[in-house]
């Protein structure tokens, strides 16, 4: 091959791949996926990428489904996002809370694109919210965890404290200290969402100060190998991690973004989509919980499914009072319950937990 | 020994400036075969990679976008690396740029002024500097190792932010959430091509290519750099300071990352963020080395760089390759360039059956 030939070489690759490009388009409508982790994270975007297989699952040929991974939140994912709108997407699922303004950005731009942001607060015409209850799962685990532990030390591994994570926190140690009242939770902040290495050292760490519980807020089995080592126990987080720690881990708290994901396909295709605001529990099945360790005590499980049915039929409320805050405030009181806004911008502890909240 | 490793008495000229033409037609043969592996058709994958995120108008903006916090930093890296002085820390004066050049909108946000932004980006640069002045005065006060020292300061500097972005920078408005408030207009980089995000700070970064090469070539402080970093005695011996040079190039370095820090927040960000850079303070020193420490070698490096970063997001939406691909293709360019760079300035002898004279 000559020199010369490679700028005609190139011209026909082009042509060949966008003729190729143009001829999938047509035939089925394309959906997005934004992760912002890895898809063999055996967390948070695995979960989202089953959602998304399970959208292709239901919906065959007439879809085409579409994912870019372990997008930096910043200025990548705004170009990300901005090209597969380009690109001829239909809809487009943004799934981290640091997509949100780059998805508003290019749902301005893109006004006949819908697009669907993950645990964020701000909405447009073509840009829904969704994000589910996690915190209830975390109330069921605390009776579990609260009655487990012997030394009455649980820890907490968190990401960031955004009300989300402190929300989990407070909802565990809630129901843990409901159960038990000597409980202690202590938090060690690892500034990541997916760090293998840390989370694993900050179990460690828990372990060390005294935890026989460790608890997560973060997307990797890590900590619960580092329990299943210790024989300590854990619980998982997002998916079933049981295979990681077959011993140790009590139960996970399973997102399932299947249902939601498959109904706003749909809903997208057949023209009824609309801007909506979605915050689902177990009553959705939304938050689900891995099948229980065998160690867990019958009585315990079933306290544990009392909980669970209570929260899903409305007659339990997690953030019910009376109950404190950590420093020593009314948090709520007797026979009130903390609203979606409050619960939306939590950013104190309940008494229980140790240690500062990061400011 | 079998094989010995010997320096070439001459390297090539020609062979030089080769070099990163070779390693690029490596990267692609290599690559074929890595893509016919994962069961794509290498033209179509290579298409994906180099011709589509070239496209149109729009997705060239877009490269530059990319390309101008790497070109930034780069350049500003290179001229310390001719010098010998290794600063690693870029990531932490882009970071410290940043906090600092945007201090001034996030307390002061009311004001709606046309000297709001050039003060912001001054200020990006000093802050950077000043953060590249610690590793400075300890390498010139007690011959501590800039390379240790600049690398360690980076997870200060992240922290730094971390601490501010979630307590007392948050938005008002912003349900607790780790983020500041958006840059209002003039704090905002203006949009050079209108459509695009093609910001202000490109132009910075294709002014900091030009002054540089033109501060490298004609000025006395440039031949300064190039004397102690090839022959530090003889630098000495025409009277030229040493320690001069480490704070020069540091300051510089660090000034550089700074604005590009800023020109990051108040350009395509729009506000202060937990994790402002993608590590693009390490990458540019690939860039800066992939460029042979010239600026027409880094224009051209940052804007290959950024090519592959798009070029990865491009096989993925399209081709469904995994994120690691990216990855690999990065890492192929840079092993190509660095081992046929090794053999430009050194050959291979086989030692069998004679003894070496030593």
């Amino acid at each position: 091959m000559t020199l010369k030939s490679i700028p005609s070489l190139l011209g026909a690759v082009a042509v060949a791949g966008s003729m190729l490009m143009g001829a999938t388009a047509m035939a089925e409508d394309k959906i997005g996926f934004v992760y912002v982790g890895p898809v063999g994270d055996h967390g948070w975007t695995y979960r989202h990428d089953l959602g998304r297989q399970a959208v292709q699952n239901e919906l065959g040929d007439k879809v085409k489904t579409t994912f870019v991974e372990s997008v930096k939140e910043g200025p990548d994912s705004e170009r990300v996002i901005r090209q597969m709108a380009a690109d001829g997407h239909k809809l487009i699922f943004t799934t981290s809370f640091g997509f949100m303004n780059p998805t508003l950005k290019v749902a301005k731009q893109f006004p006949d694109v819908k697009f669907e942001h993950a645990t964020g607060y701000k909405r447009a015409d073509n840009v829904s919210a969704y994000s589910a209850r996690f915190y209830e799962g975390r109330y069921v685990v605390g009776k579990i965890v609260g009655n487990m532990t012997k030394s009455n030390v649980i820890g907490y591994i968190g990401s960031f404290p955004i009300p989300e994570v402190v929300r989990g926190i407070n909802a565990l140690t809630l129901a843990a200290k409901s159960v038990n009242p000597d409980i202690k939770v202590k938090v060690a902040w690892v500034s990541t969402w997916y760090d293998p290495g840390k989370e694993a050292d900050a179990a460690k760490a828990l372990i060390d100060q005294g935890a026989d519980v460790i608890l997560q807020h973060t997307d990797s089995p890590a900590p619960l190998q580092v329990a299943e080592e210790r024989g300590v126990w854990a619980v998982g987080q997002a998916s079933d991690m049981s295979r990681f720690a077959p011993k140790a881990q009590l139960t996970a708290i399973i997102d399932d973004w299947d249902g939601y994901y498959v109904a706003r396909t749909k809903a997208a295709l057949d023209g009824s989509w609309k801007s909506e605001d979605t915050w689902g529990g177990f009553n959705t099945g939304m938050v689900d919980l891995a099948p229980y360790n065998k160690a867990i005590p019958a009585d315990l499980i079933a306290l544990a499914e009392k909980t669970r049915n209570g929260i899903e039929d409305g007659s339990i409320l997690p953030f019910a009072g009376p109950f404190n805050k950590q420093d020593g405030s009314v948090g709520a009181k007797d026979g009130e319950a903390l609203d979606d806004g409050t619960l939306l911008g939590m950013n104190w502890y309940v008494e229980g937990v140790e240690g500062e909240l990061p400011k | 020994m079998l094989l010995k490793i010997e320096k070439r008495s001459e390297s090539s000229r020609v062979m030089v400036y080769m070099t990163p033409i070779i390693a690029l037609v490596l990267t692609v043969l290599c690559s074929t075969v890595l893509f016919t592996l994962l069961g794509v058709s290498p033209v179509e994958a290579l298409n994906t990679f180099f011709i589509q995120p070239l496209d149109s108008r729009y997705d060239l903006s877009e490269l530059f976008v990319k390309a101008t916090p790497l070109m930034l930093i780069a350049i500003g890296l290179s001229v310390g690396f001719k010098a010998n002085v290794w600063n690693i820390g870029a990531e932490g004066q882009l970071t410290m740029g940043a906090i600092v050049g945007s201090s001034l909108f996030i307390y002061f946000h009311d004001i709606d002024s046309v000297f709001l932004l050039p003060a912001m980006i001054l200020l990006g640069a000093i802050g950077g500097a000043a953060w590249a002045a610690i590793p400075a005065f300890l390498k010139t006060r007690f011959n501590a190792n800039e390379i240790l020292t600049s690398l360690m300061l980076v997870y200060v500097a992240i922290l730094f932010l971390s601490v501010l972005v979630h307590g007392p920078w948050r938005d008002p408005d912003g349900f607790n959430f780790p983020e500041s408030r958006t840059f209002s207009d003039s704090a905002d980089m203006p949009i050079l091509v209108a459509g695009t995000r093609m910001h202000f700070g490109t132009l910075l970064a294709l002014l900091a290519v030009l002054g540089t090469w033109i501060m490298m070539a004609k000025t006395l402080v440039g031949f300064q750099i190039k004397v102690i970093g090839s022959a530090p005695t003889a630098g000495g011996y025409a009277g030229f300071s040493q320690k001069k040079i480490i704070w020069f190039t540091l300051l510089f370095g660090g000034a550089l990352a700074g604005v590009a820090g800023l020109s990051e927040v108040a350009g395509p960000i729009d506000q202060i963020i937990p994790t402002i850079s993608p590590g693009y303070g390490f990458t540019a020193i690939i860039v800066a080395f992939l460029g042979r420490l010239h600026p027409v070698g880094i224009f051209f490096a940052s804007l290959l760089m950024a090519l592959t970063y798009l070029g990865g997001e491009t096989a993925q939406i399209s081709l469904g390759l995994p994120v690691a691909v990216t990855g690999v293709f990065q890492g192929m360019v840079l092993f190509f360039l660095l081992a046929s760079d090794v053999l430009v300035n050194y050959r291979f002898r086989l030692n069998i059956g004679r003894k070496a004279v030593s």
